[in-house]
């Protein structure tokens, strides 16, 4: 396996950062911070390059009509307006404001709107997809926990409502253990990742 | 006095880490050897193999979608698996005339992303075949990055889309512009709000740590492999662990 200076670098800084959060020496953990603030500042770089990226792409959308290019130009008219506002008023004042509150709040609450009827396709969907016994205890438990959210019609069942009903015992007994088991899982799989990275073996900032 | 606080959190935190370290190492030198059986085999990567097949036969597009968390956080190891994903399915589909499109919804991941698909060009001699363009920011909000996204799945030919990353549930919006666009959509995620939807929504979900073992199963190289069977003893210690607790938090030992 070939090591290039790039990964030396990424190993080196990776490893000063991880050594800084275990041993307990106020240098370290003084260098950690420093790199730290250097990696903020390289993400908002990374961000302003992104957003680059995102009108270029639009742009070119555009320029070469390509399908739906109408979409693109709205989204190329909202971004310039939005950078000049907030880049000329700064981003607390009352237009940048009005442009969150009445353009982008709006926009996303109805996207969330849509996503319930989205959600409920998909799972009537999934019956025709994978119709199992894992399938048919996944939509079980989502019924069960939805109906046992509020009262039915105004009343309360003393065997799904309330702290002892059958929607406090899923919650908080096989659900919570089964989240702390992905949980775990997923951990256990981070580690793996940040130590691959760490090892030199995933070397994603190499171009 | 208990175990942590006689050790120190950090002190144990760090012997985790260097025998987690460890365990890959030996891993990796026993797949070297071939000592070792193969890993269990995942449908859902039986079949992402089949769809590349597919997609640079039919002459189509792979989506990755990366998710929208950084890789300062958290969330980070499931971005990292996203773009080492990327580069497998680059490499693999790299005799396609469409090279794959990767969306997020961070500015590093973009880059990284891009850089991922320069790296793999450049490897099989193909510089001139890479496009910036082939990894893109399409909104930093969680409902702006799927938005952003199902315009890459509508018109650009999309044959099949994974997503491994950072997502929430409105990784649902995704997975539904996929459905009607007729791509199969593979997906994982370390969230699990976003597992939940991805097992209702997707064709292929992964669950917990099958995400992670992505790489294994596309042939990334023994230390892919070696990392998932780490994995594999540390869950079996941590159930050792936890039932042994149990058992003496149950007889008041603990």
């Amino acid at each position: 396996m070939k090591i290039s200076i790039s990964a030396v670098i990424a190993i080196a800084f990776g490893g000063l950062v991880l050594a800084g959060y275990f041993i307990d020496v106020p240098r370290l953990a003084l260098i950690r911070d420093v790199f730290l603030q250097y990696a903020s500042i390289l993400l908002g770089v990374a961000l302003l390059v992104g957003l680059v990226n995102l009108f270029s792409v639009h742009w070119h959308k555009v320029t070469s009509s390509e399908k739906n290019y109408a979409y693109s130009t709205i989204l190329l008219v909202a971004f310039v307006i939005t950078i000049l506002v907030a880049g000329f008023f700064g981003p607390t004042a009352s237009w940048s404001l009005w442009i969150f509150e009445f353009i982008q709040v709006p926009v996303e609450t109805s996207l969330m709107a849509i996503l319930v009827v989205v959600l409920t396709f998909a799972s009537i969907r999934l019956v025709r997809r994978r119709m199992n016994l894992f399938t048919l205890v996944f939509l079980g438990t989502a019924l069960i926990v939805l109906i046992g959210s509020a009262p039915l019609f105004g009343v309360e069942l003393p065997l799904l409502h309330g702290p002892s009903g059958l929607r406090a015992l899923i919650a908080q007994i096989p659900a919570v253990a089964g989240a702390r088991g992905l949980l775990l899982g997923v951990a256990l799989g981070t580690i793996a990742t940040g130590l691959r990275v760490l090892m030199g073996v995933d070397r994603p900032y190499e171009g | 006095m208990n175990f942590s606080e006689l050790l120190g959190v950090e002190i144990i935190g760090l012997v985790f880490v260097l025998v987690f370290l460890a365990l890959i190492i030996l891993f990796i030198v026993y797949e070297r050897s071939q000592k070792l059986n193969p890993l269990r085999p995942i449908r859902a990567f039986d079949r992402l193999r089949r769809e590349i097949g597919l997609a640079v036969e039919a002459g189509k597009r792979l989506h990755v979608s990366l998710g929208r968390g950084g890789i300062t956080g958290l969330e980070g190891g499931s971005a990292l698996v996203g773009l080492s994903t990327l580069d497998r399915i680059a490499r693999t589909a790299s005799i396609s005339d469409r090279p794959p499109v990767a969306t997020s919804g961070d500015g590093t991941l973009t880059l990284l992303s891009q850089n991922t698909a320069r790296g793999v060009f450049t490897s099989i001699g193909l510089e001139n075949q890479f496009e910036p363009s082939s990894g893109r920011l399409v909104g930093v909000t969680p409902f702006s990055y799927a938005a952003g996204t199902l315009p890459v799945i509508y018109d650009e030919q999309v044959a099949a889309n994974i997503l491994a990353g950072h997502f929430g549930s409105e990784v649902a919006l995704i997975t539904d512009a996929a459905e009607r666009s007729g791509g199969m959509t593979l997906g994982g995620s370390d969230n699990l709000s976003a597992q939940a939807v991805l097992y209702a929504a997707s064709d292929e979900p992964l669950i917990g740590e099958e995400l992670y073992a992505t790489g294994a199963y596309l042939k990334a190289g023994p230390a892919h492999n070696a990392s998932v069977r780490a994995q594999d003893v540390f869950r079996w210690v941590l159930i050792a662990v936890i039932l042994v607790g149990a058992a003496l938090k149950f007889f008041g030992i603990l």
